[in-house]
C-alpha cells in the first residue's frame, strides 16, 4: 500500500461474454481527496466500481484497503459495506415500499431485531441536518426522485466509511442540491474519507475534485493531480484523440437561417396535461431548433409529453401547419409527423430484450399498421442503413439492444424517429449520462435536421448545449412557462436570471 | 418523473400524513370484515351472532390460518408458493399411516409433519434462491410431487383410532365469558380446538417477526426490489431460501394442524388450500407484486373468506359450486379495489 | 457500459467455442433433448412403443394406432393451449391458471346448444358450427374478462385468473343446471375421434390447422413484435405508438379462443362432460409446455414453435409413464421430478457452472503452456 492511501487497486480484470469490460486498471485513492473516474460510456468506470464493491465477482487482480492485512475478498455489497466502502449508485437502489428511515439503515445493523425507535430518530436526525425534505415514516416510494437520491446519499455518508462511492449521483439532483452535495462531499473530505466521484459534468469535476483517473475502453489511461490537467486535455485524454470539435459546433450555431413566413409547423394553445403543469403557448417553426430550459422538475418534460400525448392532455388546441388538430395518444402525434425521444432512456426508450434492428423498425412499424409487417429485408435494410449513418456500435443488428452502452442505445432511439421521417423531433435530455464523443454528435446532427428543414426541440440540463443548438428558448418555472429567450438575449447569465425569477 | 424540491415542500405535510401501502390495506380488510359480519349478524340473524358459530370459523381454519400466513410471507418477497395444498395432504396422509399401521404417537406424527415441510422448504428454497427458478413453476412441480406421493403413500382413506391421538384431537379449550345456554337452559361454554390456539400463536409470532426482526424486514426489502436491497447489503439469496423455508415449514404445520381437525388421511385432503391461501393473503392485503403485506391482515382475510362462504349458505345457495363462484367474485372484488386504490395513489 | 471487443484473438476464441455452445443455448435445445431422452429411453426399454398398427374402431372403421399416434392426438388440447398461453405470457409476463376451467365452461356451452337443453339428445339440436362458433365466442368474453383485469387493473394474471380459475367449473355447471348433458350424435364426435374413412384421429388435423393459422398470423400481421414489445417495456411501447392494454387484451382474447377449440375437441371426445374433471391440471401442463419450450415465463421473447414442441414432449412423458404402468393418481410426482430436472438443467446458473467446468480444465492447460 502506499502512504496515505485508503484503497488500492491492482491490475483489476473483467470479462463478460465476448466483452473486455476491465484489462489490468489499477486505481488508487488517498484518505481525505476527492477522485474523479472519468471516462466516456463503456469505458469501465461502473464496471470498476460494481467490482470494487462486490456486485460483479472480478475476474483478476487485487484490491487493498487499508486496515485490512493483504488482500481483501469482497464477495457481496455487505462484504464492501463491512470493509468500510459506501456506494451511492448511478440508478436509486433503495426500496420504494420501505420508509426512508428503513431505507437508510437496513442491511447495515447488527442484531436481529429492528429497532424502530432508534431509526426513526437517528435517521430524523442526519435528514434535517442535510436540509433533505422528507420524513423518516414516510414511505420511500412516494417521494421524489431527487429526493430518494438524496436519502441515497445520506445513507451512504451515515455510514463510518473509508471510502465513500458516488457513481453519477447528481444526474436527477437540481443545482441547490448538488450545491448541498458538494459541501458534503468536502466535510468528508476533511474528515479523512477518501471519495470517488464519477460524473459526466466537467464542470462538477473541476469544482470539487483533486485528482481524476482516466478509463478508456476498459484501460487505465492515467491518475492526474487536477491542476495539472485541463479540461482539453481531460476530453482528449477521454476520447483518445485531440478534439477541435467543441469549437466546431460553436461556429455553427445560431447560422441557421428560419423562414418565417406561412403558419408555424406545430402552433399549442393553452396546452396543459394532467402532470401537473399550468398551461402554455407554444410554437415552432421549420428548420428552427428550441428548447426548454428549467430546473429539473420545473415542468419541461411534461410540456414536450403533452405535446406528443404522452400525457394525458386535459385542455388547449394544437394546429400543425395552420390546421385544428387532436392529439389524444402519441399515435396520433406519430401520424401528424411528431417524434419524441424520452427522458428516461431505460424506461420508456428501449424496448431492452429486442434486438436492435427491432428497435430501429418499431415506431415505422407501428405507423405503417398491423396488417402489413415490413418485411425481414426491408427491416434489415433500414437498420443496417441507420447502424451505419449513425456510426451505432454493436456486434450486429441482431444484439439484444439493452447490451448496447448508454450512448448507442441513445443513438437506436434516434434513428427509431430518424426513420419516421418526423417534420418535429422532440428530444429530452438525449444527452444526458452519454459520454462527449457521442454529445457532440447529437448536438451536430441537431443543427443537421434543421438545416434540412426539420424543426427540432431540443431539452438539456446543460444550459451550454442549448445554447450551441437553440435559436429560441422557453424558460419554465414552477411548471410554468415564464418567459421566452431569443437571438441576443440567449447567454448563460440571461437564462439563469430568468430561471431564478425575481426582478428579470 | 423527477418533481423540483419546491414541490415537494408542499406535499409533505400531506405525505407524512398518508400511510403506508401495508397499513391502508389491511385497515380496508379489517373495515371490510367487520361491515361483512355485522351485516351477516343484521340481515342473517341468530346464527351469526352466537360465539360458538364465529370460533367454530376457526376451529375449521385453523389449518388454513397458518398456511396463509406462509403464504403470505413467500408472497411479500416477491414470490409465491403453490404446493401448501399439496404439503397439507401428504402430511395428513403420512401421520395417519404413521399412527395406524407403524404404531407412531403424538411427536413422530410432529416430527414428521414438520420434516416434511422442512424437506419441501429446503428443496425449493434451493430451487429458487440459488439456481433462480421462477418460484411458480417450482412449487408447482412441489405441488404435483406431494400428491402423486401422497397417494404413493396410500390410495385409500386412513381414519386414525389412535386414542393418544384423538385426546387431543378431541381437547376442547373453553373460552371464558364467551358461551349461551341451550335450549334446555343449561349453560354451554364456547370453545375452541387445540389447532388455533396454535394458530394464533403462529399469527402472532409471524406478526413481530415481520415487523421488529431484520429477517422480517429484509422480507420486505427483498419483495420491494431485490436488486435494491442486494445493493444495500442484504443477502437475497438467503432471505428468499429463508422465506420459501418459513412457508414449507408452515404448511407441514398446517397438515398437522388439518390432520387433528379431521383425524384421517385422505387424498381430498387440503385441495385448493393453495389458492384458499392465495385469496386469503390477498383479500388480507398481501400483493404478488411482493413487498407488501401483513400475516394480520392474511388472518382476516382468512376470516372474511369464510364468513362470505356462511353468508352464501345461509342464504339458500347450498350447493358447492356456488361457494366457488362466491369465493372468486370476493378475491375479484378485493383484487379491483386493491388496484384501483393503489393505481390512484401511484398516479399522486 | 461496456465495449464491443475489438482484439481478434479473443473473436477467433469466441467462434472457436461457438459451435457446442450455441446449441446448447438455442431456445430449443431443451425441449428437443428432452424428446430425444423420451425416445432414446422408449427404443432402449422398449421398441414396440414406437409401433404404429391399423386397427378396427368401435364404428370399424379402420383407424391408426400405437402410443405415437395416442401422443399426437391427446396432445392436442395441450398443443393448442400452449400457443395461447405462450402470446399471453409474453404480452403480459404471466400465465392463465383459468384455462382448464374455461375449457369446462366452453365445452359446456357447446354441449348445451347441440343438446338444446335437454340432458340427453340423439341428434344434434343446432347446427356443429353454430355451437363451436358460440362456444368459441363466450370463451372469448372470458378470456376478455381476464384481460381486462390484467390489463386495465393491472392486476398480476396468475392472480386474476385465479377468480375464473375458481369459478370456472362452478360456472361450466351452472350453465346447465348442474346436470351432465350427453349427445349421441356421431357426427358431434366426428371432431375428438376420427372423421369416416380417415384413419387418422381428427384432432390431429384440428391442430395442424391451429398451428398453420398461428404461423400465417403471425407471419402476416406484427402480432408477434408488438406483443413481445409490449411484454419487455409496456412504456415505451405506448410512447411508440402501441396501446400496450389493448394488446395484453388482444392477447388474453386469442387464448380465450385457443380455449374454446380446445375445449370443444374435449368435449367432443366423449360426447359428454365432467365438470370437476374435465381437463383437470392442464393449465399445470399448458405452463409447463411455454417453459419447457425455452421461453421465459416473465414475459417478452416468445417462441411459439417451441412451446408447441414442448407441449409434445409433456404428453410423450405422459403417455410413456401410462405405459410403464404408473398409476394415473401418481403420474404427477413423476412429472414432477422429471420437470424440476429440466428446469434445473435449463437453469443460467446450472449452465454456467457447467460450462464452466468444462472450461476448467482447458484454461489450467493453457497457463502451463
Amino acid at each position: 500500500m502506499q502512504e496515505g492511501a485508503v484503497l488500492e487497486m491492482r491490475g483489476i480484470c473483467k470479462y463478460f461474454p465476448g466483452v473486455r469490460a476491465l484489462q489490468d486498471v489499477d486505481f488508487t485513492l488517498r484518505g481525505g481527496e476527492i477522485h474523479a473516474l472519468m471516462g466516456e460510456n463503456g469505458a469501465g468506470k461502473s464496471t470498476l466500481i460494481k467490482v470494487l464493491t462486490g456486485v460483479h465477482p472480478k475476474d483478476g487482480g487485487e484490491v487493498h484497503i487499508k486496515g485490512v492485512e493483504g488482500a481483501a475478498v469482497i464477495r457481496s455489497p455487505q462484504d464492501a459495506q463491512n470493509a468500510g466502502i459506501s456506494t451511492v449508485y448511478q440508478e436509486i437502489t433503495l426500496c420504494p415500499n420501505l420508509t426512508v428511515a428503513e431505507n437508510m439503515y437496513i442491511g447495515r445493523t447488527k442484531g436481529a431485531v429492528a429497532n424502530w425507535k432508534q431509526m426513526n430518530s437517528g435517521a430524523d436526525k442526519i435528514l434535517k441536518s442535510l436540509g433533505i425534505p422528507a420524513s423518516p415514516r414516510q414511505q420511500l416510494g412516494s417521494c421524489s426522485i431527487a429526493v430518494q437520491q438524496m436519502v441515497a446519499i445520506a445513507r451512504a455518508v451515515d455510514m463510518e466509511c473509508k471510502v465513500l462511492i458516488l457513481d453519477e449521483p447528481t444526474s436527477s439532483l437540481d443545482e441547490q442540491e448538488v450545491v448541498k452535495l458538494f459541501g458534503l462531499m468536502r466535510d468528508l473530505r476533511a474528515k479523512g474519507v477518501g471519495i470517488i466521484f464519477v460524473t459526466h459534468f466537467l464542470e462538477q469535476v473541476y469544482e470539487v475534485c483533486d485528482r481524476i483517473t482516466v478509463l478508456r475502453d476498459g484501460q487505465l489511461v492515467g491518475e492526474y493531480v487536477i491542476e495539472d490537467l485541463p479540461r482539453v486535455q481531460l476530453v482528449s485524454k477521454m476520447l483518445g484523440k485531440e478534439l477541435d470539435d467543441m469549437a466546431d459546433i460553436k461556429g455553427e450555431s445560431g447560422g441557421v437561417a428560419v423562414s418565417q413566413e406561412g403558419a408555424p409547423v406545430l402552433e399549442a394553445h393553452g396546452l396543459c396535461s394532467d402532470a401537473g403543469i399550468k398551461p402554455f403557448d407554444f410554437s415552432i417553426r421549420k428548420g428552427e431548433v428550441t428548447g426548454f430550459t428549467g430546473l429539473l422538475g420545473s415542468g419541461r418534460s411534461e410540456c414536450v409529453r403533452a405535446i406528443f400525448g404522452a400525457d394525458h392532455v386535459t385542455s388547449g388546441s394544437v394546429r400543425m401547419d395552420g390546421r385544428e388538430i387532436k392529439i389524444k395518444k402519441p399515435l396520433d402525434a406519430m401520424k401528424q409527423g411528431i417524434g419524441y425521444l424520452p427522458e428516461d432512456r431505460k424506461g420508456d426508450g428501449i424496448v431492452g430484450d429486442l434486438s436492435v434492428r427491432e428497435n430501429i423498425i418499431l415506431a415505422l412499424q407501428v405507423m405503417k399498421g398491423f396488417f402489413r409487417p415490413f418485411s425481414r429485408a426491408q427491416a434489415e435494410a433500414y437498420a443496417d442503413e441507420y447502424i451505419k449513418l449513425l456510426e451505432i456500435k454493436t456486434a450486429s443488428a441482431d444484439t439484444p439492444i439493452k447490451s448496447l452502452s448508454g450512448g448507442n442505445q441513445q443513438k437506436c432511439i434516434l434513428a427509431r424517429w430518424l426513420l419516421t421521417n418526423p417534420k418535429y423531433l422532440i428530444l429530452d435530455e438525449p444527452t444526458r449520462g452519454i459520454d462527449i464523443g457521442t454529445k457532440i454528435e447529437i448536438q451536430k446532427l441537431v443543427l443537421k435536421l434543421a438545416a434540412e428543414g426539420k424543426s427540432v426541440t431540443f431539452i438539456s440540463s446543460e444550459i451550454d448545449e442549448m445554447l450551441r443548438t437553440c435559436s429560441r428558448l422557453v424558460v419554465m418555472r414552477d411548471r410554468k412557462a415564464v418567459g421566452e429567450l431569443t437571438g441576443g438575449d440567449l447567454s448563460q447569465s440571461k437564462i439563469m436570471a430568468t430561471i431564478a425569477g425575481g426582478d428579470a | 418523473m423527477p418533481k423540483g424540491i419546491a414541490v415537494d415542500k408542499q406535499r409533505r405535510l400531506r405525505e407524512r400524513a398518508a400511510m403506508s401501502d401495508t397499513t391502508l390495506l389491511l385497515t380496508i380488510t379489517v373495515v371490510v370484515f367487520f361491515i361483512l359480519y355485522l351485516a351477516a349478524i343484521l340481515f342473517l340473524g341468530g346464527s351469526f351472532a352466537k360465539p360458538q358459530n364465529f370460533l367454530n370459523i376457526l376451529n375449521n381454519n385453523a389449518s388454513l390460518i397458518v398456511l396463509a400466513c406462509g403464504m403470505s410471507i413467500v408472497m411479500i418477497t416477491g414470490g409465491i408458493d403453490i404446493s401448501v395444498g399439496g404439503v397439507t395432504c401428504l402430511v395428513c396422509m403420512t401421520c395417519a399411516v404413521n399412527l395406524e399401521q407403524q404404531g407412531g404417537n403424538m411427536m413422530t406424527v410432529i416430527l414428521i409433519g414438520l420434516g416434511i415441510g422442512l424437506a419441501f422448504g429446503l428443496v425449493q428454497g434451493f430451487l429458487v434462491a440459488h439456481l433462480g427458478i421462477q418460484p411458480f413453476i417450482v412449487s408447482l412441480a412441489g405441488m404435483f410431487f406431494a400428491k402423486g406421493m401422497t397417494t404413493i403413500v396410500s390410495k385409500e382413506p386412513v381414519r386414525v383410532t389412535d386414542e393418544g391421538f384423538l385426546a387431543v384431537k378431541d381437547m376442547r379449550i373453553n373460552v371464558p365469558g364467551l358461551g349461551a345456554p341451550n335450549k334446555l337452559g343449561v349453560y354451554i361454554p364456547a370453545y375452541v380446538e387445540a389447532g388455533v390456539v396454535i394458530a394464533l400463536l403462529v399469527v402472532a409470532l409471524l406478526f413481530c417477526l415481520l415487523r421488529w426482526t431484520r429477517l422480517g424486514r429484509a422480507f420486505y426489502a427483498v419483495g420491494g426490489n431485490s436488486q435494491s436491497a442486494n445493493m444495500l447489503g442484504i443477502n437475497v439469496r438467503r432471505t428468499k431460501f429463508l422465506a420459501h423455508v418459513l412457508c414449507s415449514l408452515l404448511a407441514g404445520l398446517g397438515g398437522i394442524l388439518y390432520f387433528l381437525h379431521v383425524g384421517s388421511g385422505d387424498v381430498a385432503n387440503g385441495a385448493g388450500d393453495e389458492m384458499n391461501a392465495i385469496a386469503s393473503s390477498i383479500i388480507g392485503g398481501t400483493l404478488l407484486t411482493g413487498g407488501v403485506g401483513n400475516v394480520a391482515g392474511t388472518f382476516f382475510g382468512v376470516l372474511s373468506l369464510n364468513t362470505i362462504k356462511r353468508i352464501v349458505a345461509s342464504l339458500g345457495f347450498d350447493e358447492a359450486w356456488w361457494s366457488n363462484i362466491t369465493v372468486a367474485a370476493m378475491l375479484c372484488l378485493f383484487l379491483v379495489i386493491q388496484s384501483v386504490v393503489l393505481l390512484r395513489r401511484n398516479k399522486k | 457500459m461496456m465495449t464491443p471487443v475489438k482484439d481478434p484473438k479473443v473473436k477467433t476464441k469466441q467462434a472457436g467455442e461457438s459451435g457446442l455452445k450455441r446449441l446448447t443455448r438455442h431456445q430449443m435445445f431443451i425441449p428437443l433433448a428432452a424428446l430425444a431422452l423420451l425416445v432414446l429411453f422408449n427404443l432402449i426399454a422398449d421398441p414396440s412403443f414406437f409401433a404404429v398398427s391399423i386397427k378396427e374402431n368401435s364404428l370399424g372403421n379402420p383407424v391408426l394406432s400405437g402410443n405415437i399416434i395416442s401422443v399426437l392426438d391427446n396432445a392436442s388440447e395441450l398443443v393448442i393451449l400452449a400457443i395461447g398461453m405462450t402470446l399471453v405470457t409474453a404480452s403480459s409476463g404471466g400465465q392463465d391458471i383459468s384455462v382448464g376451467a374455461t375449457m369446462a365452461i366452453a365445452g359446456s356451452v357447446i354441449l348445451r346448444m347441440v343438446c338444446g337443453g335437454q340432458i340427453t339428445a340423439d341428434t344434434m339440436q343446432m347446427p356443429l358450427l353454430l355451437a363451436v362458433l358460440i362456444g368459441i365466442l363466450v370463451s372469448m368474453v372470458f378470456g376478455a374478462f381476464n384481460g381486462a383485469l390484467v390489463a386495465y387493473f393491472k392486476i398480476q394474471p396468475m392472480v386474476a385468473t385465479l377468480i375464473m380459475y375458481t369459478a370456472g367449473r362452478s360456472i361450466a355447471a351452472w350453465i346447465n343446471n348442474n346436470q351432465l348433458p350427453i349427445i349421441n350424435d356421431q357426427v358431434f364426435k366426428y371432431a375428438g375421434t376420427f372423421l369416416p374413412g380417415v384413419p387418422v384421429p381428427t384432432p390431429i388435423f384440428i391442430t395442424a390447422l391451429v398451428i398453420l393459422a398461428f404461423w400465417l398470423i403471425l407471419k402476416f400481421t406484427t402480432l408477434g413484435l408488438y406483443t413481445q414489445s409490449v411484454g419487455i417495456n409496456a412504456n415505451s411501447s405506448r410512447l411508440n405508438g402501441l396501446d400496450p392494454k389493448l394488446i395484453k387484451l388482444l392477447t388474453y382474447v386469442i387464448l380465450g379462443v385457443c380455449v374454446a377449440v380446445a375445449g370443444f375437441i374435449r368435449v367432443s371426445r366423449s360426447g359428454s362432460i365432467n365438470y370437476s374433471r374435465m381437463a383437470e391440471n392442464i393449465e399445470m401442463d399448458a405452463i409447463l409446455a411455454v417453459a419447457l419450450g425455452g421461453n421465459v415465463l416473465s414475459g417478452g421473447r416468445f417462441n411459439i414453435y417451441g412451446s408447441i414442441l414442448g407441449a409434445y414432449v409433456i404428453q410423450f412423458l405422459t403417455t410413456t409413464l401410462y405405459k410403464y404402468d404408473v398409476p394415473s393418481t401418481a403420474l404427477p410426482a413423476y412429472k414432477a421430478v422429471v420437470v424440476i430436472l429440466l428446469v434445473v438443467l435449463s437453469a443460467p446458473v446450472v449452465r454456467e457452472k457447467l460450462a464452466s467446468l468444462k472450461k476448467a480444465p482447458a484454461k489450467t492447460a493453457k497457463e502451463v503452456s
